[in-house]
């Protein structure tokens, strides 16, 4: 299908005089448990939308279910809290009916990458602009402790008293090998700088941006990162112009690497494990195909689309 | 194709005149291996013989396979026409014409009893001297079968007549027969043509070419060799006709109904909805969207109908299984939504070709949790045009899903009906978005009726959180205090409240009497046909045939009090009466008849059969005999 325009969406570009503060964006109290690494995350999405002033009923959350996916409700936006691992459908029903709606999908690790994974590797493909946030703790939280894709090896859970048994799945080495992936990264709830830049740059990008965003469970896995928690010489920043560049950081996080984000090779080295957690811009391609652009149509008028059915209807009289 | 075609004009003078059988219907098929076109040679002649205003009915005949091995009778692939000179409305009986391109294929026709007793057979002859001695004896053989019948076999040189004009005479013996057809029913060539134009609009001017020449040459060759004629005169209609598939039906009934969105997956018999959107949202404006999975094409559809205009999914009874999920929180969170089924065997896998009606109580009680939500089965061609306008409507104003529930013999069966008369009102009106007043809440239930509007996104001063757990009217999270027993409640008043818009379903026949056969979806031509040889024998039956099946039309209760006898007919699975281990007690019935069991408290019996198949009229007025009989000895 070709391009069409869109000029009812393009239309209501107009200035808006209104300046959103983070109450313009806060929703119910957040029931997250104390400590939960969920909370840093909804005040950096808040501080993201302020930064970027987006305007609340044209902004949209969807999620699926499980602890992170309560998110929705805790903003003042519009919100889709949906059925476990189908959140990335919905965002996408969204996007090809309202292409003038800012979309933001939020997921577990056992949403995003166990029963919803076939979703996540098509809308990588369909590279729709919308953000994707995995909100990556590691294990089930709500349903009490049972192993997910991305839990260690040999970590004890409900479901496996004696320790995970396989290597686990590695959301940021997955994503860069679907083709048509156009923004990969990943950051950290504990370095919230890094995290909202790492925000921004998503939402800016103009096509499907995949955040991985480590989280820390305080009941279920508290230990997961703490290494890196703890010492910032286990986490190396990947740093470039086109990418995340956080300079307040600089003096806490004394490993830097140039990563050039267009780099595709480079970026699928430095996912594998390595001494260090990696964050930044993994792999970053504007120019990449968008679904929702070659599928944006034009409706005709109502007095127009009716004689064009007319004439669809007349082949088939008698 | 080498050599540049020529077209033999159909001046070949028959050995005399012909006898013409005048005859108020007919009924021809065309049966060949996978891939020789017989379905392009029936689906022409059936559009053909709609247009010169003859009644049509076409069913197709379809091997489970793309491409079966060539010659065996499991790969019959065909068309089935029944011709009238009224309207048509079933497939009807056994056939009274057949065009056989190989001997296997025609066996397999005659084995299920498709075949008239005194059915003239048109039957390719190559076989018969074909070098492979396993062919010939195979044949020698099947003759021997079908010779045993008082069928009327007259054997045609198919092949070596495409080959006089044609390379490949595979590729265009479906023509060549076509052409033959068009000489005994005395068909228009001129309309004969147009319809190849159509048919064949894809392809090269040389394609249609040799098409046209093969069909003059077919028409040439009956017109020298074959004695007698056929004439079921049409009587034209003096309003505008259209003529279709249901598949057809459906998607144009969705753009007329303001459909802009379809979300699917590729799934028998239901697929061909989605192609036919596709190529006309193209010009009108819309989006198929192809799914990874049918589960994310409905999450799409739900996405959709949350942000905007109502969404369509299309899908079968595998695919509808998958869709549970989320069917259950478009009722929860009261997105609209519409599904449409077209039902096939089953369970599971099943039988993806062939036409069934199994998928009803799924679709009504399928979903964990109180899912309540509307059901509409259209029963003809023309229903499934307007159902696509009435499921968009109630979709929309009580904010539910509505599952449509067609099948395959709807989906392929062609059909002409009433140009229906395109309205701006059927379209979904544009979005609206504004402002939302201070306190409006998300689901402002209205007490009586259970409706509300719905918020959209883009809304200002809307925004709100919808939720597939359970919430109070502000969408809030909420189990207790009752919240659940209300919510519950607002979402179930709705059925009721639609309910009481609905009128009882018309009575075909006397108000009262000794049988009242209930039916739903594509059985109403051939059960309404049975009822009216039932009457004209002198039974006391009437027939009503049901559209919504939930909620159920008002008056059910009351009608069937009004009989001696109530009984359903279906094409799902039911135990027989007095089969083995078979008791009163243990006897699994016909879905709608349980379903109409626990509406009405009457002792509702049923008569289905699982054919792979549409039902014939001779075999429900059998059913019905029986039920008559069975009412009689006072056993049932």
């Amino acid at each position: 299908m070709s391009t069409f325009d869109c000029p009812l969406f393009h239309a209501v570009e107009e200035e808006d005089a209104r300046e959103f503060a983070l109450r313009d964006y806060e929703g119910s109290v957040a029931r997250w448990c104390p400590g939960c690494g969920d909370h840093s995350i909804l005040t950096s999405v808040e501080k993201m939308l302020v930064a970027e002033q987006l305007e609340p009923e044209r902004t949209v959350f969807v999620s699926g279910i499980g602890c992170s996916s309560r998110f929705p409700h805790y903003l003042k936006t519009y919100g889709f809290h949906g059925l476990h691992g189908r959140a990335l459908p919905v965002a996408t029903g969204v996007r090809l009916h309202r292409p003038d709606l800012h979309v933001f999908v939020v997921m577990g690790d056992g949403d995003c990458c166990s029963i919803g994974a076939g979703h996540w590797i098509h809308a990588i493909r369909y590279n729709m602009r919308m953000v994707a946030m995995l909100l990556d703790n590691g294990i089930y939280g709500l349903t009490k402790n049972q192993t997910s894709p991305t839990t260690p090896q040999g970590w004890q859970s409900n479901t496996h008293p004696r320790g995970s048994l396989l290597p686990p799945l590695d959301p940021i080495a997955v994503s860069l090998g679907v083709t048509n992936a156009s923004f990969v990264a990943q950051t950290a709830e504990w370095v919230p700088a890094h995290l909202l830049a790492t925000l921004r740059a998503a939402y800016r990008h103009e096509g499907f941006a995949f955040v991985r965003i480590l989280q820390r469970c305080p009941i279920w896995t508290p230990s997961l990162y703490q290494a890196s928690v703890q010492r910032p010489d286990n986490t190396e920043l990947l740093v470039h112009d086109d990418g995340v560049v956080v300079p307040e950081l600089d003096r806490t996080y004394k490993y830097h690497r140039e990563h050039d984000p267009r780099d595709l090779d480079a970026a699928r080295q430095l996912a594998q494990p390595g001494e260090r957690v990696r964050l930044g811009v993994f792999f970053r391609d504007p120019s990449r195909v968008r679904y929702d652009e070659q599928q944006r149509v034009t409706i005709p008028p109502l007095p127009e689309r009716i004689s064009r059915l007319n004439a669809e209807l007349d082949k088939y009289a008698v | 194709m080498s050599s540049p075609v020529t077209v033999p004009e159909p001046s070949a003078p028959p050995r005399g005149a012909p006898a013409v059988l005048r005859l108020p219907e007919h009924i021809v098929e065309i049966v060949s291996d996978s891939g020789e076109g017989a379905q392009k040679c029936g689906q022409i002649f059936a559009a053909v013989s709609a247009k010169m205003g003859n009644g049509v009915w076409t069913v197709e005949i379809i091997p489970a396979e793309i491409q079966p091995p060539a010659r065996v009778p499991e790969g019959a692939s065909g068309n089935r026409i029944r011709i009238g000179s009224g309207p048509v409305t079933n497939w009807g009986d056994a056939t009274d014409l057949v065009v056989a391109f190989n001997e296997q294929v025609l066996l397999a026709r005659h084995r299920l009893g498709a075949l008239a007793p005194t059915a003239t057979i048109l039957l390719e002859n190559k076989w018969a001297s074909h070098p492979d001695d396993d062919v010939r004896a195979a044949w020698a053989t099947a003759l021997e079968e079908l010779r045993a019948r008082d069928y009327r076999i007259v054997l045609v040189p198919m092949e070596e007549q495409c080959l006089t004009c044609v390379d490949d005479a595979r590729k265009g013996k479906n023509m060549f027969a076509l052409g033959m057809l068009a000489w005994i029913y005395d068909r228009d060539l001129s309309r004969i043509d147009e319809q190849i134009a159509h048919t064949f609009r894809k392809k090269s001017e040389e394609v249609y070419e040799r098409n046209v020449a093969l069909v003059r040459l077919g028409y040439s060759w009956a017109a020298g060799n074959l004695t007698f004629r056929v004439d079921v005169p049409a009587t034209p209609s003096d309003r505008p006709m259209v003529v279709m598939n249901g598949n057809e039906a459906i998607s144009l009934g969705a753009l007329a109904a303001g459909f802009e969105l379809c979300a699917m997956y590729p799934i028998t018999p239901a697929t061909s909805v989605s192609h036919q959107l596709a190529e006309v949202f193209y010009r009108v404006g819309g989006v198929v969207h192809q799914a990874e999975d049918e589960i994310a094409a409905i999450g799409v559809a739900v996405g959709a109908s949350y942000a905007g205009k109502v969404a369509l999914t299309v899908t079968s009874g595998p695919g509808l299984a998958l869709k549970t999920e989320f069917i259950g929180l478009a009722v929860m969170t009261e997105t609209p939504l519409v599904v449409v089924d077209v039902q096939r065997g089953g369970p599971s896998t099943g039988l993806p070709t062939k036409v069934e009606q199994s998928d009803l109580l799924a679709a009504i009680f399928g979903q964990p949790g109180d899912a309540p939500h509307v059901v509409l089965a259209p029963a003809t061609i023309e229903e499934c045009f307007q159902v696509m306008v009435t499921a968009r409507r109630i979709a929309e104003t009580f904010r539910t899903v509505v599952i449509v529930l067609s099948d395959a013999n709807l989906a392929t069966g062609v059909q002409p009906f009433p140009r229906p008369s395109l309205d701006e009102r059927w379209q979904a009106s544009p979005l609206e978005l504004d402002p939302v007043p201070k306190g409006f809440k998300p689901y402002e239930w209205d007490p009586v009726t259970g409706l509300s509007r719905r918020l959209i996104p883009g809304q200002p001063g809307g925004m709100f959180t919808l939720t597939g757990l359970e919430h109070d009217a502000n969408s809030k999270v909420a189990y207790g205090g009752g919240v659940h027993q209300h919510s519950s409640a607002m979402r179930s008043r709705k059925l009721a409240t639609l309910e009481t818009l609905l009128s009882p379903p018309p009575i075909r026949g006397a108000d009262a009497g000794d049988l009242l056969v209930v039916g739903w979806g594509s059985t109403k031509g051939a059960i309404e046909e049975a009822v009216e040889r039932a009457r004209a024998a002198g039974l006391s039956v009437s027939s009503t045939h049901l559209n919504f099946l939930s909620p159920l039309q008002p008056g059910l209760q009351e009608m069937f009090r009004r009989f001696r006898g109530v009984m359903t007919v279906e094409l799902n699975y039911s135990d027989e009466p007095d089969g083995v281990t078979i008791t009163e007690r243990n006897r699994r019935r016909g879905q709608l008849a349980w379903l109409l069991r626990a509406a009405t408290l009457v002792d509702v019996d049923c008569w289905t059969r699982i054919p792979g198949e549409p039902l014939r009229p001779a075999a429900i007025l059998d059913g019905i005999r029986r039920k008559l009989r069975a009412d009689a000895r006072g056993d049932a």
